[in-house]
């Protein structure tokens, strides 16, 4: 209880736990978007020349899409000339040494000392502080199996074949609005391969974090999983306090092929803005995973705390016969923050399945909608999906909605779909603290209670990062 | 131990304990009878701060201190415990984890080293048996899906482990089985001390007949109307409430 006594200090003291920025040069490009800048980009990164040229392709799209409204989430416009495409630390480190102590500083604040990471509990970084990766451990040692983990552009010049056969595969630059613009100026991100048979050694993990002022960050991360291969991917993220809105357009893609396995975790802690919402991040994400092969399977867990906006739907084709999707969630709306996520889970092959479990909690004003897809096609023969989407509310100003759209063309399918409502009662909390609990700590109880199906998938040092997060993030949405 | 004075207390803007006098010794046990809506409930709710209570009048002190004021948790860690009548349950939240987490609360409070969770389950599967029930009610979530008498004994298993220094059991026998209220009644027994008190608010007088206490008293109309040892509830036994209300 000491600790949480410490938690809740130091959350009254600080508005936002990890708002906070650190000053350190930065090389900007000028605002606005055009095919200059996207050249200058590709320059800047030394890429090879096809990579401009789809870069462009991706440019050409998106300037005739239009963003999509269909989301349940309200926001003022967007003006994409106004925000620079372009941001990289000036300095280059090759070798942690080299590494700005500012940065590691942030890290440490953050609570991942890179120094200690190296050291500690097999999990390797790939530190992306704004759009470029500045360091990379545990690299030697994931290479003695086989495994490439590296940053997208690393991989771009160094594994050309692997990065023009997989990416755009899952995501096209077409898919809509936000993966063009992101396939047309995305900055950096992270690059896996996990060749035939084998197991990953190691939790891999990157750190997103956003720091230019006025900067979109638009990460590319694409994860193949050869043969009979497993990897478990772990992505955190947290923001500096801003009163502009930040737009973040994020592209991921997974590829498992025949018996592969990709576990994907989440945690997700942008600045969710003040109490009217002002300053939080803007969270338009595609992720999707591709079951390419016979039993491959996809597994998506995310805990959505931050942004202003999350609109976000990891999904799994699960194109490989007896292959296998799921996805875990659980999303927090507090203040005015609003969420429309949610999953596809797309069934081809025969006898493929699917699990979604989704909980959404809303406290103060925020909205949390539920939006999931599942979709069997004629081919999938004995396809089954179980889904459950749970809310639990906080308060009476908050809301929740769902919106499950199911369609099935193969007769043989099973689709089960179950979801509730509940509220936090007056008399759980009263219970809880006749037995000498803070209502504070009452809440957050219940509320990991109610989350316990979601967490428990999260690698477990991720799941102690969740809850702390869930704590922090709920304190003072009761009373 | 508790001292209330002249307490007025309503519900929903309705007017239940009426100028309700009581004390309650170190050491005692007591109990509280009364037909239904006499106000049992709702004193049991003004002592431990519950939300829907408003005191509108007089004074609870306890240890000499007034509480009608204070957050229930701390209520609550200064000592004073409730069984409810109705425990609410928590999905996803075991038994187990609860326990500890109150236990610690409660350790922290007084300063002292939170138990080991070894320890601690050693302890709570030795209540467990002592209580009839089975210690894989300690792995399940917070009484979901617990009978009637399953919460009950929940509740003196919660008892037993935070050893509370001042107990209302809150109509802790009603749909009690024989088995079950004999156990219930040898985990209430298992906690009698010198320190200790007790106030059983009942309306039965079965569990009194396990459970000694060295004072009873009639509550009726919001008030204490008649104090006096174990021989009045064999006067209720054989005469009923509205009785000995009209004879006194």
């Amino acid at each position: 209880m000491s600790d949480e006594r410490k938690k809740i200090e130091k959350a009254v003291t600080q508005d936002y736990d990890l708002g906070f920025s650190v000053d350190i040069e930065e090389e900007k490009a000028p605002a606005g978007l055009n095919e200059e800048i996207i050249v200058y980009l590709s320059k800047k990164k030394n890429e090879p020349e096809w990579m401009l040229k789809k870069r462009l392709q991706a440019y050409k799209i998106w300037k005739k899409m239009k963003e999509p409204h269909w989301a349940h989430i309200k926001y003022d416009p967007i003006d994409y000339q106004s925000i620079s495409y372009y941001a990289a630390p000036k300095k280059r480190p090759k070798t942690l040494e080299e590494v700005d102590p500012e940065i590691l500083r942030a890290y440490e604040k953050l609570g991942i000392p890179l120094e200690e990471q190296k050291q500690l509990a097999g999990v390797a970084v790939d530190a992306v502080f704004d759009s470029v990766s500045v360091a990379t451990t545990f690299k030697e040692k994931l290479k003695e199996v086989g495994i490439i983990f590296c940053s997208i552009s690393e991989a771009i010049r160094d594994y050309p074949d692997l990065v023009q056969k997989y990416m755009f595969s899952v995501v096209p630059m077409s898919d809509n609005f936000f993966a063009a613009l992101n396939s047309a100026v995305f900055t950096d991100g992270t690059f896996v391969y996990v060749p035939k048979g084998v197991k990953c050694p190691l939790e891999l993990s990157t750190y997103f974090r956003i720091n230019a002022q006025n900067t979109g960050q638009f990460e590319r991360t694409l994860i193949i999983a050869d043969e009979g291969s497993y990897v478990s991917y772990n992505e955190g993220c947290s923001a500096p306090m801003r009163d502009e809105n930040q737009l973040h357009a994020a592209v991921v893609e997974l590829i498992a092929l025949k018996d592969a396995h990709i576990k994907y975790s989440t945690i997700q802690n942008w600045y969710p803005g003040d109490e009217k919402g002002v300053g939080g991040i803007y969270n338009f994400v595609t992720k999707r995973g591709l079951c390419a092969g016979e039993r491959s399977k996809i597994s998506w867990t995310q805990v959505e705390t931050g942004s202003a906006i999350t609109w976000k739907y990891p999904s799994c084709i699960l194109k490989g016969d007896e292959s296998v999707g799921e996805f875990y969630s659980v999303a927090i709306t507090t203040r005015a923050q609003q969420a429309d996520t949610g999953t596809k889970m797309i069934h081809i092959g025969k006898n493929s399945s699917s699990t979604i479990i989704s909980k959404g909690i809303s406290a103060m004003r925020g909205q949390n909608s539920y939006r999931g897809q599942v979709k069997i096609h004629a081919s999938a023969s004995g396809a089954r999906n179980y889904s459950e989407c749970d809310s639990l509310l906080i308060g009476d100003k908050c809301g929740a909605h769902t919106f499950p759209y199911l369609e099935s063309k193969n007769a043989s399918a099973t689709i089960e779909h179950e979801a509730t409502t509940s509220k936090i009662s007056d008399e759980q909390l009263f219970y809880l603290r006749q037995r000498g609990l803070k209502e504070e700590d009452a809440v957050s109880m219940i509320v990991h209670g109610f989350c316990k199906e979601v967490l428990s998938n999260l690698p477990m040092e991720f799941a102690a990062e969740a809850k702390d997060l869930l704590n922090l993030t709920l304190e003072g949405s009761v009373g | 131990m508790i001292k209330i004075e002249s307490l007025k207390a309503a519900i929903g803007g309705k007017e239940i304990l009426k100028g309700l006098d009581l004390e309650i010794k170190k050491g005692k046990v007591h109990a509280i009878m009364g037909p239904n809506g006499a106000g049992k409930s709702t004193l049991s709710k003004a002592i431990t701060g519950h939300y829907e209570v408003e005191i509108t009048g007089g004074d609870i002190l306890y240890k000499g201190e007034s509480i009608t004021k204070m957050e229930p948790e701390l209520r609550a860690l200064k000592g004073i415990f409730m069984s409810f009548q109705n425990p609410v349950e928590v999905p996803g939240v075991t038994n187990a984890y609860f326990l500890r987490e109150a236990l610690n609360a409660k350790m922290e409070f007084e300063g002292k080293e939170p138990l080991n969770p070894a320890d601690f389950l050693r302890m709570a599967r030795e209540y467990c048996e002592i209580l009839g029930m089975d210690p894989k009610m300690l792995n399940r979530s917070l009484n979901v899906g617990f009978s009637g008498g399953e919460k009950k004994r929940n509740e003196i298993l919660q008892m037993l482990i935070l050893k509370p220094d001042f107990i209302i059991l809150d109509e802790i026998d009603s749909g009690l089985d024989i088995d079950a209220l004999k156990a219930v009644s040898q985990g209430i027994n298992r906690l009698r001390n010198a320190d200790r008190s007790f106030l059983i608010i009942t309306h039965y007088s079965r569990i009194l007949e396990y459970v000694k206490p060295d004072y009873v008293h009639i509550l009726k109309d919001g008030r204490v109307t008649k104090t006096g040892d174990y021989s009045i509830v064999k006067d209720i036994e054989e005469r009923g409430y509205s009785e000995i209300g009209e004879r006194l």
